[in-house]
């Protein structure tokens, strides 16, 4: 006998964890299936063990263990894809709380015009604008549908920020570009850090409007809407890739966990690989899941009548292809959808030398915490001289830098990388700079996608996934450009010395350097199923009973991180399961 | 109490801990920073490398980061300890890494692709370098001075030489990255001895709390380091 509940979820990250706290409220009975082992603060983030830099960011202990599986990639669809062996380019989560417990917490909500770009680039600048292969796509949902799942997001993350405008009032000095919301920040906004402050006199000097991060990281103590508790953050600067000791920074793990395991309806297994869903004769109708228990290595099946895959985008697009749900895009054709508009962003890191009576002490800080503007993110400048789609805010985001990544990255581009000459930048690179990101979106192209490899395959016998991926003109110059305008920011911060990083045309993606975990699409949501793979309800328009989760639905890679537009489209998708699907089981969309 | 007795057998005891997966990926012991803090005060022998693998670490780890006006090098950090430790762990043997064939070569960009975890790297990269300096030079590397060394290694960076079945260049990247996490990672592992690369940055190792200094309008931090021991300077 198989055993049968009412729902199953992939991957106990953020998506996963969302979707159970949701449907078990509505009354189903859920089971979370996680490849990785359990985690919980008290051991993995427990002082002072958790605050060992090669333990956690350079061991990479949190993270995904590539020896089980993987992803291939190449650049161009004429190469041969070959593994991506070590963890460097992106840092994918494993274990319960998946990436959300080793995240940064850099919170944002979404820039509305992204939400419509390819509307709202036609509107402004007529189709021809658009460049010849690139996908540029609506994901079907507006800015004032998803505000109340942003809002009780943040409600939940306990997200520190300062508004600009609530209801139609202007309230703060919050980010001038951004949409109206219903309700303020729970928590006020992360303090500066020096850098960041600095930044903020030199961007405002500038002529620019800069703006608090929105932090995931709380800035005082919170109780979230469910009872979860959160101690103040001491910006002890082991965040991004650490497991929070003093339970500040947002996590599943902290912030919706804690009441789930109390929930006598749900049950998570971990070291639960799910190697399929499983489908009917039809497949339009999933009846369960297969999963590998990672311990007896032993295969075992649930049915369930409604699926939920929230197993991180790359995942969920592999699970729906080794699983035949909707139909594997092929960029000849330009048929299928299953893999199409595979995107990432388009990030540099630029740096700043102040005088050296300046200390910039970079081991201060916190993941979420920094200030940026956004001058030059989405439509808020005019594109229509410069030709590209796109835009990045631009930001100082101090989340804490330690000794061992700074050596590695010190040197370099003609300056030495050993020995004494080595030594004396370092030196001077650690205590007196800090670092401008431009954190920039990535549009999609008919020949970046996903699909299955056709060699290698993982420790389960399945074919890895092979990502085919490389940096386009369009959103190399929109990184030019925007790397120009921090220029002048520089000189207004009184720069000794500045080194302005930006990609160069041509540049291939390489995966040997952090980028950043924030890739997205390939199974995107939209309004038309021969370009989309998910309804606007992150619904499969294919086998109705599976939704996914995650930014595999982002049609593009958007500017800001993704993690809050991630959890408003989970309490969205989740809002019209518990309203309407769960009444009447079927397409909530018609094809 | 016979100190020689004792202390095999306590470094038996966390070389154990060391070499296990789940100390890594997991929080196994929770003494266990004691346990390894105990063992940094031990005088070292290795135990991965033979004695004149460990003289060229000693060697080729000085000239890329070597003792200077800045602080102290290599040597004094004690970064080949901290390497013969490392040998021991799941890293050196690529347990993290996704190490199934075919191997085949591509563009640099897409990242390494040989069939060899750090242990090999490490065993096949000394012998290589040794084979090339004698070649050159007549001399095993920790002999040649230290001109001689750098004009190796600034070879080896630069992508010239081939170590048998190892490009020079991927060596050399192995131990730059190896050398730099010695000098400072917390001492436990061996490496940063006296907490001297953190004294150099002004990095205050395990203090983890900021509360106070989030903004000091760009004065230098006035603590010193402390490490997940406890120790301080
Ligand atoms: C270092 C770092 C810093 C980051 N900082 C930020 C930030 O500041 N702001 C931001 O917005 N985003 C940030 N991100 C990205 C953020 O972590 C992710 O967007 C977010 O966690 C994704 O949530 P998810 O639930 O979709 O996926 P995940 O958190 O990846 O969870 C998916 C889970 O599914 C499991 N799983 C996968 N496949 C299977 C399978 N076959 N069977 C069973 N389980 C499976 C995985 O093990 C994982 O635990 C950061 C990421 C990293 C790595
Ligand atoms: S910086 Fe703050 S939120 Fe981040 S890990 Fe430290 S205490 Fe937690």
């Amino acid at each position: 006998m198989v055993k049968h509940v009412d729902a199953i979820i992939v991957g106990a990250g953020w998506a996963g964890s969302i979707m159970a706290k949701e449907l078990t409220e509505a009354g189903l009975s859920v089971v979370m299936l996680e490849r990785g082992s359990e985690r919980t603060t008290p051991v993995e983030g427990a002082y002072p063990e958790s605050i060992d830099e090669l333990r956690g960011a350079i061991r990479k202990r949190l993270f995904q263990n590539l020896s089980q599986s993987t992803v291939t990639i190449r650049n161009t669809i004429d190469q041969t894809a070959l593994p991506y062996r070590q963890l460097a380019a992106f840092l994918p989560g494993e274990g319960v709380g998946g990436a959300g417990l080793h995240w940064s917490g850099v919170h944002f909500r979404v820039a509305p015009e992204d939400l419509r770009l390819r509307s709202a680039v036609i509107e402004r600048y007529g189709e021809k604008f658009i460049p010849e292969g690139m996908n540029l796509q609506d994901y079907g949902v507006s800015y004032e549908e998803l505000e109340p799942f942003f809002d009780k997001a943040e409600k939940v993350f306990g997200t520190s920020g300062e508004a600009y405008r609530v209801q139609g009032k202007i309230v703060g000095n919050g980010n001038v570009f951004s949409s109206d919301r219903s309700d303020n920040f729970p928590l006020p906004a992360m303090k500066d850090t020096f850098s960041a402050s600095v930044f903020r006199d030199a961007a405002k000097n500038a002529g620019y409007h800069p703006y608090s991060l929105p932090a995931a990281n709380a800035s005082r103590q919170y109780t979230n809407t469910y009872g979860c508790q959160m101690g103040p953050c001491n910006f002890c600067g082991y965040c991004s890739g650490y497991d929070c000791y003093l339970y500040s920074k947002a996590s599943p793990n902290v912030n919706i966990l804690p009441v789930l395991r109390q929930e006598p309806r749900f049950s998570l297994i971990p070291n639960a690989h799910v190697l399929r869903v499983d489908l009917d004769s039809t497949k339009t109708k999933a009846t369960g899941i297969t999963y590998l228990d990672t311990k007896t290595r032993k295969e075992h099946s649930l049915s369930a009548d409604l699926i939920i895959l929230g197993a991180f985008q790359f995942n969920n697009v592999h699970l729906m292809l080794v699983s035949g749900i909707g139909k594997p895009y092929d960029p000849v054709s330009n048929t299928g959808t299953v893999g199409r508009n595979f995107v990432y962003q388009t990030i540099t890191s630029s740096r700043v030398w102040l005088p050296p009576s300046t200390y910039t002490n970079q081991f201060v800080g916190a993941g979420g915490a920094g200030v940026a503007i956004d001058d030059f993110n989405s439509m808020n400048f005019d594109h229509g001289p410069l030709g590209f789609v796109g835009g990045s805010p631009v930001w100082v985001n101090q989340a804490g830098v330690k000794p061992i990544a700074a050596a590695l990255g010190a040197g370099g581009g003609g300056t030495p990388r050993w020995g004494s000459a080595y030594k004396d930048s370092l030196v001077n690179t650690y205590k007196h700079s800090l670092g401008i990101d431009a954190h920039g979106s990535n549009m999609a192209y008919r020949d970046v996608y996903l699909d299955l490899d056709p060699t290698w395959k993982d420790a389960y016998g399945q074919p890895l996934l092979r990502m085919t991926f490389t940096w386009k003109d369009n959103d190399i110059r929109m990184n030019q450009y925007v790397v120009s305008k921090i220029e002048p920011i520089a000189r207004a911060m009184g720069a000794t010395k500045m080194n302005l990083v930006h990609l160069n045309a041509g540049q291939p993606f390489d995966t040997r350097t952090y980028q950043t975990t924030h890739l997205g699409g390939g199974a995107i949501m939209g309004d038309n199923p021969q370009t989309s793979a998910l309804n606007r309800y992150l619904q499969s328009w294919d086998v109705s009973n599976v939704f996914v989760i995650g930014s595999n639905a982002f049609p593009q890679g958007m500017g800001y991180n993704p993690t809050g537009m991630v959890a408003a489209l989970a309490y969205w998708a989740a809002h019209h399961i518990r309203t309407t699907y769960l009444k009447s089981p079927g397409p909530l969309v018609k094809a | 109490m016979e100190p020689t007795l004792n202390a095999p057998r306590r470094r038996s005891v966390v070389k154990g801990l060391l070499g296990t997966t789940s100390f890594w990926l997991a929080s196994g012991n929770a003494r266990w920073s004691e346990a390894l803090a105990d063992e940094a005060a031990q005088p070292y022998r290795p135990i991965f490398f033979d004695i004149a693998e460990y003289q060229f670490l000693e060697a080729a780890c000085e000239r890329l980061f070597p003792a200077d006006h800045n602080g102290p090098g290599a040597k004094t950090l004690g970064v080949a300890e901290f390497l013969d430790r490392q040998m021991q762990t799941p890293y050196a043997r690529g347990e993290n890494w996704y190490m199934s064939g075919p191997f085949e070569q591509g563009p640099a960009n897409l990242g390494y692709q040989l069939p060899f975890v750090p242990k090999d790297l490490y065993r096949k990269g000394i012998a290589g370098v040794e084979r090339y300096a004698r070649q050159q030079y007549g001399k095993g590397f920790a002999a040649l001075s230290a001109l001689q060394q750098d004009e190796i290694l600034t070879a080896l960076e630069g992508g010239s030489v081939q170590l048998g079945d190892i490009p020079g260049r991927v060596f050399f990247e192995q131990l730059r990255t190896n050398t730099l996490e010695g000098a400072f990672a917390d001492p436990l592992y061996g490496g940063n001895r006296g907490l001297g690369g953190w004294i150099m940055l002004g990095f205050p190792g395990a203090r983890a709390d900021f509360m106070d200094w989030v903004n000091q309008e760009g004065a230098s931090y006035p603590i010193g380091p402390v490490s997940i021991s406890g120790e301080t300077a």
